[in-house]
């Protein structure tokens, strides 16, 4: 069938109708987990496997809080491969390049299917090659709360890796040797999965403030390591040199100066891209300039965000994962620097989530089609280089998105007729900033009305998309196979695209 | 007019490509210094297509080509046929390479029927500096940037931050240029990640009577334009200036904010009035 974007959904499967659509749906939540005895303390990954009776055919979810310095996931999947399980169903919040284990037992048959909100690396090329023989569904992080708690991702046994744990199960990211900050993203798996591990390599006696309540915590289980925390550090946190990128970062900061959204108690949220880095300090001069406080800035946090609470230019940050060593400093010291749940940040049935309180979001894209949808989980040829992560969710609630990109990359235009894969809809942008020039959504007639005579360079989509092609000459078309590899999921559970395998 | 003017070498296809979106009033495309011997013919082949092929260009075009003693002179000459550039800028200037420069320049706007081609000097010897005056002078220049990197190779000197070891080049070059009516533009500073330096830099010579400053990076040019635009004191004293002088059409002299008017302040206000319409100021 054919979904509400115009794309092929199969017909067992619920189709995306609107971005509105959840405001007709009924939140469902299943029972929260209620642990039946006291929590036990376990030598080894492999010991939790005989003692929870872990077998085939179940479902293991995990965090990416450590990124791509986690090895929780990578130490499970080992006893996985050993004891020659079949047909896992894992979950993970997000698949890194280091994730390597996992990318074997997609070829081995032990993995057949995968839930995660981001996919890179080593798995993201065996899914990409056909080689997971069940479903791949990627949704987002305020969706992936959702399918938790609603029952729609059941979880036998969550590997939570949980940098410091008491004797009593509770648990923080705060501090440790591998401390990464907070834990967001593994909230739901807590308060849901039928069973709940911490990981960890740090076990002390009493936390006084903890983000994992013990209440829930079945198993510890205490290793030499968990990880390396500075793995954490992407290298997509660091800010643009490239004048092609400072200048499109000027000129974003430039188009949410003159829409006005700079004033006292606003709040924003930036990818960890390099040129949304650029845009915080921008944004951050002009606040300089005005005297302006804003109310919170939200989403993963970088130390520009750190700086910026610091210097009093905020006055909270709500922190659903740290993305530096910085940021999880301040969690640990700054009673201002708050933990979020993934749920909280963005589940679209939670009442009032941080994304629907965010005056602005900056956001990037691989692809944009002149319907301003956006893809960010394949690249130009249709591999998996990503995922929406909490794209569609703050693009959703923000009351602008900002979606920034170079309007070609080496030789390839960004803006497509349609996108190879819909992660967000274009409902939901509503503005595109290009370093030629800015294309506003004609659905906001009012943004539109606002930069009239702004002296900025506005053209429409496709003004932009023609401009483009006139440099580049115009690319042909990419043709990919007709079988399916995964699924897009909205954030409200249907399905708002297909995944195909790149011929 | 122009407050600066941005070197990107002819090599970089990149770059090129987009030459005209960066801030900078003029672009000098590169073919002598920053290529290399080996690339020289591509570099060139490279700004041919470019300039006959593209759809976007910045506003104003300044081509730096080898120096006149050179194997590639003449080959780089044949970029005026392109019809897009605005000025040759001439590398290890002195009168006698100008005076070539502008015989082949004749011939070339004869027999490809062009306007007249200009020239910037780059003046980076000590003898261009001694003849600078001549340079000045010749009806094609309309502008000299000093090369202060060469100039300080040749004298065996280091270049400071604080720029004295360059002060009589650049007074040379101002004088040169004010008396003959023509535009000096600043050497480039080479440091592109230190912008309070820049910052410094622009302001010594802006004080010291240069109207541009060449760069070496995008990322210098906004500091550059700030800084070689009136500014907002001057702009606003200017049209106050002006006003008054509506009220006042037939004195010589009048007042404003106690200050007594005349005629040299006059065409100051004048020329702030223009150059901040120019550059989009008011």
């Amino acid at each position: 069938m054919i979904n509400g974007i115009n794309r092929f959904i199969p017909d067992n499967l619920k189709p995306f109708k609107t971005n509105n659509s959840y405001l007709d749906m009924k939140r469902t939540l299943i029972n929260k987990k209620e642990k039946q005895f006291e929590t036990v303390f376990l030598n080894n990954i492999e010991s939790a496997f005989d003692y929870f009776n872990i077998k085939s055919n179940q479902c293991l979810s995990f965090h990416h809080h450590l990124r791509n310095g986690d090895n929780v996931l990578q130490q499970v999947s080992e006893v996985v491969k050993r004891r020659d399980l079949r047909n896992m169903h894992f979950a993970p919040s997000s698949i890194f390049p280091s994730y390597t284990n996992l990318a074997d037992l997609i070829l081995n048959g032990n993995v057949t299917d995968i839930h995660t909100n981001y996919l890179n690396g080593k798995v993201a090329e065996v899914i990409g090659q056909g080689y997971l023989k069940g479903k791949l569904i990627m949704n987002t992080h305020g969706g992936r709360a959702r399918a938790i708690e609603s029952g729609d991702l059941k979880i036998d046994v969550a590997f939570l890796a949980c940098p410091t744990v008491d004797k009593f199960g509770n648990g923080t990211g705060a501090f440790g040797p591998s401390a990464c900050g907070t834990l967001g993203y593994a909230i739901s798996d807590l308060e849901y999965a039928k069973k709940v591990i911490l990981v960890t390599d740090n076990l002390v006696d009493k936390l006084d403030e903890y983000q994992f309540d013990g209440a829930y915590v079945d198993a510890v289980i205490v290793v030499d390591s968990i990880g390396n925390s500075e793995g954490i550090v992407s290298g997509t946190t660091k800010l643009t040199k490239d004048p092609i990128g400072l200048k499109i970062a000027k000129d974003c900061a430039n188009v949410i100066n003159q829409l006005g959204l700079i004033k006292n108690n606003f709040s924003m949220q930036t990818g960890a891209g390099k040129i949304s880095l650029a845009v915080v300090k921008y944004i951050q001069d002009i606040m300089n300039q005005k005297n302006i406080t804003g109310s919170f800035a939200s989403g993963g946090i970088t130390k520009s965000y750190v700086d910026m609470l610091n210097k009093g230019l905020f006055k909270e940050l709500y922190d659903v994962q740290c993305f530096d060593l910085d940021a999880v400093k301040s969690y640990h010291l700054n009673k201002n620097h708050k933990a979020m749940s993934a749920s909280k940040y963005g589940n679209p049935f939670e009442k009032n989530p941080i994304c629907n309180r965010l005056s602005f979001v900056i956001l990037g894209a691989t692809e944009i089609d002149l319907d301003f949808n956006v893809n960010v989980t394949t690249d130009s040829w249709g591999n998996i280089i990503g995922g929406s992560g909490g794209h569609a969710d703050v693009a959703h609630g923000a009351d602008v998105t900002v979606i920034i990109s170079p309007l070609f990359k080496s030789r390839i235009p960004i803006i497509k007729d349609k996108v190879i894969t819909v992660t967000t809809p274009g409902n939901d942008i509503d503005i595109l900033v290009t370093e030629r020039g800015i294309a506003v959504n004609p659905e906001r007639k009012d943004i539109l009305k606002t930069l009239e005579n702004s002296g900025l360079p506005i053209y429409t989509i496709k003004e932009l998309y023609n401009l483009a092609h006139s440099i580049t000459g115009i690319p042909a078309k990419i043709k990919h196979s007709d079988e399916i590899i995964g699924y897009v999921e909205y954030r409200d559970g249907t399905y708002i695209d297909c995944i195909y395998k790149v011929i | 007019m122009f407050r600066s003017l941005l070197f990107i070498p002819s090599n970089n296809p990149s770059m090129i490509q987009n030459a005209d979106i960066f801030s900078a009033d003029g672009i000098i495309f590169d073919l002598e210094d920053s290529v290399d011997i080996s690339e020289k013919d591509n570099a060139r082949n490279l700004l041919m297509n470019y300039l006959n092929e593209g759809t976007n260009y910045p506003s104003l075009i300044v081509l730096r080509i080898n120096p006149v003693e050179t194997e590639f002179f003449l080959n780089d000459l044949e970029l005026l046929k392109t019809q897009k550039i605005n000025y040759v800028l001439l590398p290890k200037a002195d009168i006698e390479s100008l005076k070539i420069l502008d015989r082949h320049l004749s011939t070339y706007e004869e027999k490809y029927k062009l306007d007249k081609i200009k020239v910037i000097v780059l003046t980076e010897t000590t003898n261009s500096i001694i003849e600078i005056d001549q340079i000045a002078k010749h009806k094609r220049v309309e502008g000299i940037l000093l090369g202060a990197e060469d100039l300080c190779n040749e004298l065996e000197i280091n270049r400071t931050n604080e720029g004295n070891e360059i002060l009589f080049a650049r007074s040379k070059v101002i004088y040169a240029c004010t008396a003959n009516n023509i535009i000096a533009i600043d050497t480039p500073n080479t440091s592109i990640d230190n912008e309070e330096l820049l910052k410094k830099d622009c302001l010594n010579a802006k004080n010291l009577g240069m109207k541009a400053k060449s760069a070496i990076h995008p990322n210098q040019l906004e500091i550059i334009n700030d800084i070689f635009s009136p500014s907002k004191d001057e702009i606003d004293w200017a049209i106050k200036v002006i006003k008054e002088k509506e009220k006042n059409l037939s004195k010589g002299a009048f007042s404003v904010d106690g200050k007594m008017i005349d005629k040299p302040l006059l065409m100051k206000a004048d020329k702030i009035i223009n150059k901040a319409k120019l550059y989009h100021l008011i």
